[in-house]
């Protein structure tokens, strides 16, 4: 689809000038893409790669290891079953068994009307509260098969809007650092010790040398 | 049972509603471990430290203050990785900090750095952990607009900047090599060691140290209450205290912080205030010791404490801390296979043994509980398990660049031994098969019409 907006682009620059590297911003820009079109289109990966200085075929490669970046279209709400070790003893599979039977997909695939995508994933860190969910990325614990056709009416419904956001949004707060507090690039050739440590030496050991 | 009543280092602020905020962090000893380290030399610190015997808490268990003294000397500048990508089967502890306590991580991050000479950390965050990505991204623009982070820290001469950065879902970019290339933007492939120990060439191929996100958060109490006082729990090797994940059959699945090298697994399954027993009157069967990577333990195992080295010596490992228990009603091989397929899935295909290994040892655990199992399947399941790693020792032996392909041998290697009669109670000639594999891997009974056709 798209290549990044003007805003966006201002905010990818400001993501590159925190790494003293530019090819290092590229799993946040990455994201940036996919929150902007809900998936990683090729037209944003041929942007990326004009912005971070590296040939599209090296984004595509960066961006096909990862899991979480989709290269097609995908619903709305992803919804990651967990059925790892954990979850698997407390009904995981059971509950991902469900989660395709109410939607009428399998996982990996998406429901016609384009709103739910499910998928079978690995631990996803809470094996506490087995067994888990994550709809694009944020918690369900210890949901029962009720719980599960609860929470697909109330997304439907648009009920969870302010706590789920549409695929592709990870964390809605940024980091920001500003100008004039920043302590500056990490990596400047020929780097000499920091002040801090110049500015405190460690004593000759004892027994050394002078 | 022992229930010690050692105080908690890194969960202390978990009971508070608003523990994330810095007004919170700030009313309950909140940066003062920087200012203590502050008013210390650098290599002061690393001493502290080391006098504190902070084991790294990620899954190796390397002492955290040795490890930091393998930066060559005069190599400039270096750099801190914080490794939160946590995605080990088993474990959840390193989310809970990053959600719950943002600003004791970004403390320890500042202290770590102030001693090693960083000039730039880098707080690599799991990308699917959005509320902890959102609360450490709030908590670093707190920090920053307070004069914590940033130039010039608390009027010293002290400066360092903490980028935080998400990955996007791989496990094996919790392995410090794959997880320094993901940050340089790359694939995150492991490289190999030597020549590419972090220490030495690390991030832009500088010096770097990597440490997990529950190591660093024991740092604030280790430079307030001194490094002596954090010796004084624990036992042998492993000192102060630690956060294990209870999960499974146990009637209290919980995080738990306890004291390191004393509790025992019996204490952590079985005390009230703990995993509080298994449920429903059932027996224990086996119990994960330290993540997916770890070989199962038994009944015999429980009164082992929560020791790295006794832990070692019986033959698994404490790891990240998760113990998974599974009681007598789990299907050992069902299990053995999702634990299998985890590895086959997330093996990065960079080395031959690890690729072709793991997933055919997948797809002959698949056919057993699919009723197609040969007599031979058994064997063939332990030779495939021999060609990743030779001897199917403990620890194992590595045909690899780095232990992912080794690490599924080790929980296959101890089922089939131990329940060796349930996988060929499984095997072909026998019954016909009762379950069938849906779509994305869950296995459910076939309805009979079915099976009669």
């Amino acid at each position: 689809m798209a290549r990044l907006t003007v805003d966006n682009v201002v905010l990818a620059k400001e993501i590159i000038g925190r790494y003293p590297r530019p090819k290092s911003a590229l799993i946040p820009l990455l994201h940036l893409a996919q929150e902007q079109d809900g998936y990683v289109a090729t037209d944003a990966m041929e942007h990326l790669a004009e912005l971070v200085g590296v040939t599209p075929a090296e984004v595509l490669g960066t961006c096909s290891f990862y899991e979480m970046f989709k290269r097609e279209p995908v619903g709305r709400y992803v919804i990651n079953v967990c059925t790892n070790i954990a979850c698997q003893i407390m009904g995981g599979e059971e509950l991902l068994h469900h989660a395709e039977e109410s939607l009428g997909i399998r996982s990996g695939s998406t429901t016609p009307d384009g709103l739910f995508t499910v998928e079978d994933v690995e631990c996803i860190a809470a094996c506490t509260e087995a067994p888990c969910l994550q709809v694009n990325y944020r918690y369900r614990h210890r949901i029962s098969h009720d719980q599960f056709d609860r929470m697909v009416d109330d997304l439907r419904a648009g009920r969870l809007d302010d706590e789920v956001p549409p695929h592709g949004t990870l964390a809605r707060t940024r980091q920001h650092i500003p100008n004039a507090t920043a302590a500056g690039p990490g990596f400047v050739e020929g780097a000499e010790e920091p002040v801090w440590i110049t500015s405190r030496p460690a004593p000759p050991k004892e027994g050394a040398k002078a | 049972m022992t229930v010690t009543d050692a105080p908690k280092i890194i969960s202390s602020r978990f009971d508070h509603e608003d523990s994330f905020t810095l007004r919170r962090y700030e009313a309950t000893h909140g940066y003062e471990g920087l200012k203590a380290a502050l008013a210390k030399r650098p290599d002061e610190v690393v001493e502290e430290v080391k006098t504190a015997s902070l084991l790294g808490r990620g899954g190796a268990g390397f002492p955290a203050g040795v490890k930091w003294g393998f930066c060559p000397p005069g190599v400039w500048p270096r750099y801190l990785v914080v490794n939160g990508d946590e995605s080990e089967p088993g474990t959840y502890k390193d989310r809970i900090l990053m959600e719950r306590d943002p600003h004791q991580l970004i403390e320890g991050v500042l202290i770590a750095c102030y001693a090693i000479g960083c000039a730039q950390a880098f707080l690599y965050v799991r990308g699917e952990m959005a509320l902890a990505q959102e609360r450490i991204a709030e908590a670093l623009n707190e920090a920053y607009a307070k004069g914590y982070v940033g130039k010039d820290i608390l009027g010293t001469d002290f400066s360092v900047d903490i980028v935080l950065h998400w990955g996007a879902g791989a496990y094996i970019v919790g392995e410090e090599t794959a997880l320094i290339e993901s940050l340089e933007g790359n694939r995150g492939m492991p490289r190999l060691k030597p020549p590419f120990f972090p220490a030495a060439k690390g991030l832009y191929l500088q010096p770097t140290v990597v440490n997990n996100v529950e190591t660093l958060a024991n740092l604030p109490w280790i430079l307030r209450e001194g490094g002596a006082a954090f010796a004084e729990l624990g036992a042998e090797a492993s000192r102060g205290t630690r956060m294990f994940a209870v999960s499974g059959h146990v009637r209290n699945p919980g995080v738990y912080e306890v004291e390191f090298g004393v509790t025992t697994f019996r204490d952590l399954i079985y005390a009230p205030v703990y995993g509080g027993g298994i449920g429903d009157g059932h027996d224990l069967k086996a119990f994960i010791p330290g993540g997916a990577s770890a070989p199962w333990f038994y009944e015999e195992h429980l009164d082992l404490p929560l020791e790295k080295g006794a832990v070692d010596r019986a033959g698994s490992m404490l790891g990240s801390g998760a113990i998974v228990v599974m009681d007598e009603t789990t299907d050992m091989v069902k299990a053995a296979l999702r634990v299998v397929r985890f590895f086959a899935r997330e093996s990065c295909g960079k080395c031959t043994p690890c690729r072709e290994g793991t997933s055919w040892l997948e797809k002959i655990l698949e056919r057993i509980l699919d009723g197609h199992g040969r007599p031979s399947d058994l064997d063939l399941l332990l030779d495939v398990c021999d060609n990743i790693s030779p001897g199917i020792a403990w620890p194992p032996k590595q045909t690899t660049i780095c232990p992912l392909g080794p690490s599924a041998v080790s929980p296959i290697a101890s089922a089939v031994t131990r329940f060796r009669d349930e996988f060929e109670a499984k095997l072909g000639g026998g019954a016909i098969p009762v379950t069938v594999k849906m779509a994305g891997g869950a296995y459910v009974r076939k309805p009979t019409a079915e099976v009669a056709s």
